[in-house]
């Protein structure tokens, strides 16, 4: 191969030799898993979607207020928990390890008070509209069992992410950890804010009683 | 070249200009589709708006947030299309059947 044609081979989109992504092997696995995860919520999106498709009288129990606005408010806390790991793992690409534990703590914080005003509003289905995941007034036992499973699988990506954070951020104060591996817990809460991209409105908004 | 400025270099491309800016995006979008609630237009209408803006909100987030605009295209072509094509063949299976069966309820 001419020295020409091997410079056009290395600069093509599959080159790379032993590196084809020009990722890390940690950064590439979450990606894996991040796709993986995406198609187990779609997966269950589709599944809410078909029985509310066919499904008569299906509960529209999220009143403006407080369903619609606390479901608002916790957006609104994990798109800034989005915005504060990314600018942690800035920080960390940077060399600032004191900022990035800042960052990361402000992002637990965000990720903390999207699970308080979580089940906060999950309390107030159960205790006022009278939704559990197996019954409730309408008749439509479904409605409950596939919102908590939705929303509960959410959460558990949130609390499992809370955990995540506060190890990364223990180990980075300590001068522990690099930058790719902050960059790697960031890809995961990341993919947690994303998928409420879809809940909130699919679940919450599409029910909205006015 | 050190592993460091590397690394350094490579979120160049992504500055906290481009962050905050993205995050008022994400904000404003989340801000149409409550006021399109409170508005309550016809199902289909407010179905496609919801969609499409939670489509941008997704592609914004992967894109700056999650670094893959900065990224080699290998690492894009790998995981989306599939993905993509995944997700597709699941609207295909039940999207369909629960047509039907809304068409079947008794009117």
């Amino acid at each position: 191969m001419s020295e020409s044609n091997s410079a056009a081979t290395m600069s093509s989109v599959w080159s790379g030799g032993r590196s084809p992504y020009a990722v890390n092997s940690k950064k590439f696995g979450m990606w894996l898993f991040i796709v993986s995860d995406a198609l187990t919520f779609s997966a269950m999106l589709m599944a809410y979607t078909y029985v509310r498709l066919s499904t008569p009288n299906w509960p529209t129990p999220f009143h403006f207020f407080p369903s619609i606005i606390f479901s608002t408010v916790m957006t609104f806390c994990l798109l800034s928990s989005s915005l504060t790991m990314v600018m942690g793992v800035h920080a960390m690409n940077h060399g600032r390890r004191k900022a990035a534990v800042g960052w990361i703590l402000g992002t637990m914080a965000g990720g903390a008070a999207f699970v308080v005003l979580h089940l906060t509003e999950w309390l107030n289905l159960i205790r006022n509209e009278h939704v559990t995941p197996f019954s409730n007034e309408w008749g439509v036992p479904l409605f409950g069992g596939t919102f908590f499973a939705l929303t509960g699988l959410h959460m558990t990506h949130v609390v499992i992410g809370l955990i995540y954070l506060g190890i990364i951020a223990f180990a980075v104060g300590r001068g522990k950890f690099k930058a790719e591996d902050v960059e790697v817990s960031g890809l995961y809460w990341h993919f947690v804010d994303l998928v409420w991209m879809f809940i909130f409105p699919l679940v919450y908004l599409m029910s909205a009683k006015i | 070249m050190s592993t460091h400025s590397a690394a350094v270099d490579h979120v160049d491309g992504a500055t906290t200009k481009a962050f905050v800016t993205v995050w008022f995006a994400l904000l404003f979008m989340t801000g149409v589709e409550v006021v399109l609630a409170y508005m309550q237009p016809p199902v289909l209408v407010f179905l496609t708006a919801l969609v499409g803006l939670s489509v941008i909100k997704a592609a914004l987030i992967i894109a700056y947030f999650m670094h893959l605009r900065f990224e080699k295209l290998s690492l894009f072509l790998t995981l989306f299309p599939m993905l993509i094509l995944c997700i597709i063949l699941m609207l295909l299976i039940f999207m369909p059947d629960s047509n039907r069966l809304m068409m079947m309820r008794p009117r």
